[in-house]
């Protein structure tokens, strides 16, 4: 697969700038765009929830910072991820490419958009006390599992996608559920021991947690932790990619 | 030793409910078992081979099976039966207009279209103001894909296209591009890949392309291979009097 992605690295970056460009050409605002709206989305929550959970807390704005980030991270890739490969179905109806190409760049696209905000995430660490320790570099670890992750859940939606229309209306409901399970603006610990294990079985929650402890307690994660994220990562892509292989000549009948 | 074989291919088109169908509807069919996929054969038992430097007419009436069989001989999709053996680098120029962004410019689609059909970037950097050129487009560089006339695409589609160097070209009804100037400029374009020793395949609707251009005719009607051979004009006769209403197929 490597060696494929390698052979046609020309077409991965020129679909990578096509992707950029398409998406920024017709708004004023262009990049800025995509920092201000988590930032508003950051700005109305601090507003709102600090009255009811950030009196207690300390560096709340950053807790709800990483939950916002973290999660609209995975939303933003997996629900843009979605649409690509159908809406290149032109091309790879008439040209022998591999299919998984138009995910990744996607994909590539909204991860430019996540470093981005990480920057504006950083500035605001600063701005709210937080101090930076070495440990800051472990951060890598759920930032390109992340990465990963979403790329698995893009493979899996994407394939799906192609045969079923209606499962964007159904992600879009998914994930707004899932969002206010993700503990992102409240906090976890006044649950049960045993409700709060349920947490864990949440993925996206794995990695707002990982971002947390490192930033906010300044420690880090059991290994047994890291390991759980690794399985969540694992099966996913595994899930994802055996979807393409099986269905990689069926796409075209569906489209 | 042949440079394409194709043996016995057959391909099995499904259509009918499953399309544009959601997930519920899908679920309710299936528990109502009013879920109907319609198979029919696009093509059956298509047998033939092609030397280096033949030049082969697929010829027959809409819905003959021709697109589909291009798109198995080129890889897109996979023979439901049979076998296809390729030697060498293959390209497809399928209808040429399609697969192109509207809102990037003219420059951009260049890039991105040559990345789709395999070229490198240092290539493309080379070439990309004779290809310009010869679209006739050079004040259009900079706009939007979407402001050229359908005939301007059509140029540019074929002059970015018509640089591939393969072993085994493939040309779906594309020789036929732009105004009458443009149309006597990319023939003869076509001619020179041709003559450069490329297989080359080319699906025509013109009898006469086919009888001037080709060594080798495959005929095909509803998915049958009627006749395959290099008796050019005896083929196209037989075909010219079925068009005609002189011959009927059994």
């Amino acid at each position: 697969m490597f060696k494929k992605l390698l052979q046609h690295r020309f077409l991965f970056e020129e679909l990578v700038k096509r992707d950029f460009k398409t998406k920024y050409k017709r708004t004023v605002l262009g990049v800025a765009w995509s920092i201000l709206s988590p930032l508003s989305m950051l700005l109305v929550m601090r507003l709102v929830f600090t009255h009811f959970f950030g009196l207690r807390m300390a560096h709340y704005t950053t807790y709800l910072f990483c939950g916002n980030l973290v999660f609209s991270f995975f939303s933003e890739s997996t629900s843009q991820g979605m649409a690509s490969l159908m809406s290149n179905a032109g091309i790879f109806t008439k040209v022998n490419v591999p299919k998984y190409l138009f995910l990744f760049s996607k994909n590539v696209q909204v991860f430019i958009n996540f470093g981005l905000t990480l920057l504006v995430f950083f500035l605001f660490c600063a701005f709210d006390g937080i101090t930076f320790t070495w440990k800051f570099i472990l951060l890598l670890y759920p930032i390109l599992g992340l990465a990963l992750f979403n790329l698995g859940v893009g493979l899996i939606l994407s394939a799906l996608f192609v045969f079923f229309r209606d499962i964007q209306y159904l992600w879009t409901i998914f994930v707004q559920l899932l969002m206010y399970m993700s503990a992102i603006f409240y906090s976890i610990d006044s649950y049960s021991t045993a409700a709060q294990n349920l947490f864990l079985l949440n993925p996206v929650y794995l990695f707002i947690r990982y971002f947390r402890k490192i930033v906010i307690d300044g420690t880090i994660p059991s290994a047994w932790f890291h390991l759980l994220m690794l399985l969540n990562i694992t099966v996913v892509l595994i899930l994802g990619f055996r979807m393409y292989k099986k269905n990689n000549h069926k796409f075209l009948y569906y489209v | 030793m042949s440079i394409l074989e194709v043996n016995n291919v057959s391909i099995r088109y499904i259509t009918g409910d499953f399309k544009d169908i959601g997930l519920k509807e899908y679920i309710l069919r299936k528990i109502k078992k009013q879920f109907n996929i319609i198979e029919f054969w696009a093509d059956k038992d298509i047998t033939f081979s092609l030397e280096k430097g033949d030049m082969l007419g697929i010829i027959g009436t809409n819905g003959a099976g021709k697109s589909t069989l291009l798109k198995v001989v080129s890889g897109i999709m996979e023979p439901t039966r049979g076998r296809v053996k390729r030697e060498g680098t293959i390209a497809a120029l399928l209808e040429l207009g399609s697969g192109f962004d509207g809102a990037l410019t003219v420059r951009e689609n260049t890039y991105l279209r040559g990345a789709m059909l395999g070229y490198t970037r240092k290539f493309m950097d080379e070439t990309y103001d004779s290809i310009i050129d010869f679209a006739e487009l050079r004040e259009f560089e900079h706009r939007p894909f979407k402001q050229l006339s359908s005939g301007m695409k059509s140029r540019l589609a074929f002059s970015i296209a018509s640089l591939v160097r393969p072993d085994i070209l493939i040309l779906d009804e594309v020789l036929s591009v732009g105004d009458g100037a443009f149309k006597k400029k990319s023939e003869a374009k076509m001619k020179e890949i041709i003559n450069n020793g490329a297989t080359t395949i080319l699906v025509s609707h013109s009898i006469s392309q086919v009888r001037e251009m080709c060594s080798k005719i495959l005929w095909l009607h509803k998915g049958r291979q009627i006749e395959f051979g290099d008796d050019v004009q005896g083929i196209c006769d037989r075909y010219q009097e079925f068009l005609d209403g002189k011959r009927t197929l059994e």
